[in-house]
């Protein structure tokens, strides 16, 4: 069970991201709640790459004889990090603009586009 | 957004030069530790974002030179490309590293496995880290200004959202 | 060893080197960005063509990036494929002929219907470029988080083309559901790739693809997979977004959304049939696929038929257009184990749902470029405000005709060839499934004969009293897709014969994708 404890943590992680997306009003809460949902998939990735007791894997002034835990899923978490930024900052400013245009962050407000 | 007292103006002047002194580090010895263009750009927009607070939108536009961003953005994109096009255009393959092993600039070989670390290695990698770190910087503080322009009241025509989301670091 | 070689990244690394030179050629002359973004698109056309050439030569193509040779994927010494490759066959090139063709297309048109004193129009063309880069690399990619970055450059692309008219707070609100939709779907593809390197170690999809043993995390993987890429392409029980994307972006980025959402429906395809193929219960597969098929064809088409406003009822049209490739491919996936039933029709079910892909671009394109063009003069979607439109605007009646006729499968048109293909190997296969399809497609003719009537026939309403033609280039984009909506509808022995045909072939043939990677021994 303990060992387990990263995969429970990125179920909850998850879980809690899309229960934001999917039952909060308020637009902050639901980009907030994306965030968290990929926060759960990084860790996925980065998990899995993961070695009992290894180093990161840098060959300058590695300790010896110490393995190394894999370095692809690391850099697969680098780019999904940046696409996350982007995506971030884009999802804020059309928040902000939204924002100004309705006056609110309430979603049940902001519905022109119905039906 | 107001400049704030002089102290912290003063205190952000003085600390914002280590920010950026250090995102240039994590920059430069992006092939030789944990960092890169992304990391370091971001550290340095930090900077920017520090100015932001202490001097107010305008101020800070005034010190980074806003106009200057766009073309700086693109200049580091095509610094990327180019060099990715390189590969290409002697004949071997897209992103092959042609400057690796090849003795000049970023090209002393290095040796396998452990090693101190040498800095004249890696081929257009670390270019390549410089060119993303200049994007990043610009792509970054653009956001932040975008979102402090954003934050102001609602004025006639237009407000200034950019989409500058091309972070292209494979 | 020439230049040509480097053709399949060309493709990519054309339209992407413009896309970053933009803000400099626009300090020029606005006419230099123009005119460089519509001929990197064009070389992409080019480049495309070339690999098609290549492919139809010597099988399918590998492009290798930074290795020392780009076409030897894997180096002696290496027991599986360590570095991201561009992997080409019929099938991929097919989608980005289609695509390129769309994108360039596209921004033809662009050059004057987004006016330049609406602004932002460098970042205007450098996001265009780039929606039109990701949704290359999705189609040309052999490696599964390759493809992820691509989609997501295509999304954040879409996203900050839909929020372009920022003034109108529904086009926000559009971009901003989209992009909600899009992101989990985005994350769950990464997760599902997250599960399938983990019990591989690899992210190439050949590779993935020949050591796939089903297990549970596989299961998990590929419905995630499944559920996330149809979202993305609009099939029906997360079609909510489509509507509102396509009704509000810029009609010049409608058009190439279509393209776009199509990628996504390329990846659907190419999961189920290269990754999982019939190692995974294909009958599994190939019936979800039916069953969105259906869906979208049927909820899409009736809603679209209650819509007033012309650019939604045509964007609920592209879902139920979706429909018909979903069924068409999965009657194919569904008799992919079974040889003689896959001759006889399955292959051919599969060439009309792919040949379809490229119809449905060209004439849905079609379409969203004539509602850009009333939208250019009138400034309004709405069906209630327009009339009498088929006297001033000759070229845009002519060209929605042929689009209208097309899409509702009516002879000489590419529509009619493409779904004439559909009904008669969907029959075999399930007579009712092939009814529903005809049913759809009366309906579709339905839904545009009132388009026709309430926008271009009728008396002139004070509104369209002093309407003009639209500018050359936007009637000059329209026009590239109506030729080759009629060509393609003249010759469609042609078309499925160099095109769609291997392209169906190349998507049924797991082994061969598998090998053109790994190669025939091991």
């Amino acid at each position: 069970m303990f060992y387990d404890i990263h995969y429970v943590t990125i179920v909850f992680l998850i879980a809690l991201g899309i229960y934001a997306v999917m039952f909060q009003h308020n637009l902050i809460k639901i980009a907030i709640g994306i965030d968290i949902l990929e926060s759960g998939a990084n860790l996925l990735l980065i998990v899995l790459g993961y070695r009992n007791g290894g180093v990161a894997p840098i060959f300058t002034m590695a300790p010896q004889g110490k393995s190394m835990v894999l370095p692809t899923p690391q850099a697969l978490t680098l780019t999904a990090i940046v696409i996350g930024l982007a995506t971030t900052a884009l999802m804020l400013s059309l928040i902000v603009m939204l924002y100004r245009h309705y006056g609110t962050l309430d979603t049940r407000e902001i519905r022109r586009l119905r039906g | 957004m107001k400049p704030m007292s002089k102290i912290v103006r003063t205190v952000a002047a003085s600390i914002g030069w280590f920010v950026f002194v250090f995102g240039i580090y994590v920059i430069v010895h992006g092939h030789l530790t944990p960092g890169g263009g992304f990391q370091g750009g971001a550290v340095m927009a930090t900077g920017v974002a520090l100015l932001i607070v202490a001097y107010g939108g305008w101020g800070a536009e005034r010190c980074v030179g806003k106009e200057r961003l766009p073309v700086f953005e693109s200049a580091g994109l095509l610094t990327f490309i180019i060099l990715a096009f390189g590969g290409a255009c002697l004949g071997i393959t897209f992103f092959f590293n042609f400057l690796a092993n090849k003795g000049g600039l970023f090209g002393d070989k290095l040796p396998l496995g452990i090693n101190p670390g040498i800095f004249n290695s890696a081929g257009v990698i670390p270019l390549m880290n410089m060119g993303v770190g200049m994007e990043v910087l610009a792509g970054i503080s653009l956001i932040l200004f975008a979102m402090f322009y954003g934050t102001k009241r609602v004025r006639e025509g237009r407000c200034l959202v950019d989409n500058e989301e091309k972070e292209e670091d494979v | 060893m020439s230049w040509t070689e480097h053709a399949p990244i060309l493709i990519i690394a054309a339209p992407l080197l413009v896309s970053f030179a933009i803000p400099l050629l626009e300090k020029i002359d606005y006419r230099v960005r123009n005119a460089a973004a519509v001929l990197s698109l064009a070389f992409s056309v080019w480049m495309v063509l070339i690999v098609l050439h290549k492919i139809w030569g010597s099988g399918p193509v590998v492009y290798v990036f930074g290795a020392k040779s780009a076409f030897l994927p894997l180096p002696s010494g290496f027991k599986f494929p360590v570095r991201i490759m561009l992997e080409i066959d019929n099938m991929s090139a097919f989608m980005a002929l289609s695509g390129s063709i769309a994108a360039m297309v596209g921004v033809i048109y662009s050059w004057a219907f987004v006016r330049e004193e609406e602004g932002g129009l460098g970042k205007y063309y450098s996001l265009f470029l780039l929606m039109a880069v990701g949704m290359l690399g999705m189609e040309l990619t052999g490696d599964a988080f390759n493809f992820f970055v691509f989609l997501e450059i295509a999304s954040i692309a879409s996203f900050g083309l839909i929020a372009y008219r920022r003034e109108d707070p529904a086009s926000i609100e559009a971009s901003f559901k989209y992009m909600i939709v899009s992101t989990i779907g985005a994350i769950f593809v990464l997760v599902a790739i997250g599960f399938l390197y983990g019990r591989y170690d690899a992210l190439n999809m050949a590779y993935i693809a020949k050591h796939m043993r089903i297990g549970i995390v596989e299961r998990i993987a590929f419905v995630l997979l499944m559920v996330s890429l149809a979202m993305k392409a609009g099939a029906v029980p997360m079609h909510m977004w489509v509507s509102d994307a396509y009704g509000r972006a810029p009609a010049a980025v409608t058009a190439t959304l279509v393209s776009v959402s199509q990628a996504s429906l390329y990846g659907l395809f190419r999961v189920m049939f290269s990754m999982f193929g019939v190692t995974m219960n294909n009958h599994f597969g190939g019936w979800m696929l039916i069953i969105f098929g259906l869906l979208s064809m049927f909820i899409g088409v009736t809603m679209a038929i209650v819509q007033k406003d012309i650019k939604r009822l045509m964007a609920y049209h592209a879902i139920s257009q979706t429909g018909y490739m979903l069924l068409g491919v999965g009657v194919g996936l569904a008799v992919l184990d079974n040889p003689v039933a896959l001759r006889s029709y399955g292959l051919a079910a599969m060439t009309g749902g792919i040949f379809h892909i490229m119809n449905h671009a060209m004439y849905k394109g079609l379409l969203f470029l004539t509602a850009g063009a009333i939208f250019y003069r009138l400034r309004t979607f709405n069906l209630n405000e327009m009339g009498g439109l088929a006297r001033k605007m000759k070229y845009t009646t002519i060209y929605f005709i042929i689009g209208a006729a097309a899409i509702a499968g009516l002879p000489p048109f590419n529509g009619f060839a493409s779904k004439l293909m559909i009904y008669e190997s969907v029959y075999k296969f399930n007579p009712l499934l092939s009814v529903v399809a005809m049913v759809v497609s009366i309906l579709t003719l339905a839904s545009f004969v009132k388009v026709f009537h309430s926008a271009f026939l009728g008396p002139e309403i004070s509104k369209t009293r002093d309407v003009r033609e639209v500018p050359k280039s936007m009637v000059i984009g329209m026009g590239i897709m109506a030729v080759i909506c009629i060509l393609f509808g003249l010759f469609p022995g042609m078309v499925v014969k160099y095109l769609a045909g291997p392209a169906a072939v190349s998507l049924a043939n797991q082994t061969g994708y598998i090998s053109s990677v790994i190669g025939g021994g091991m």
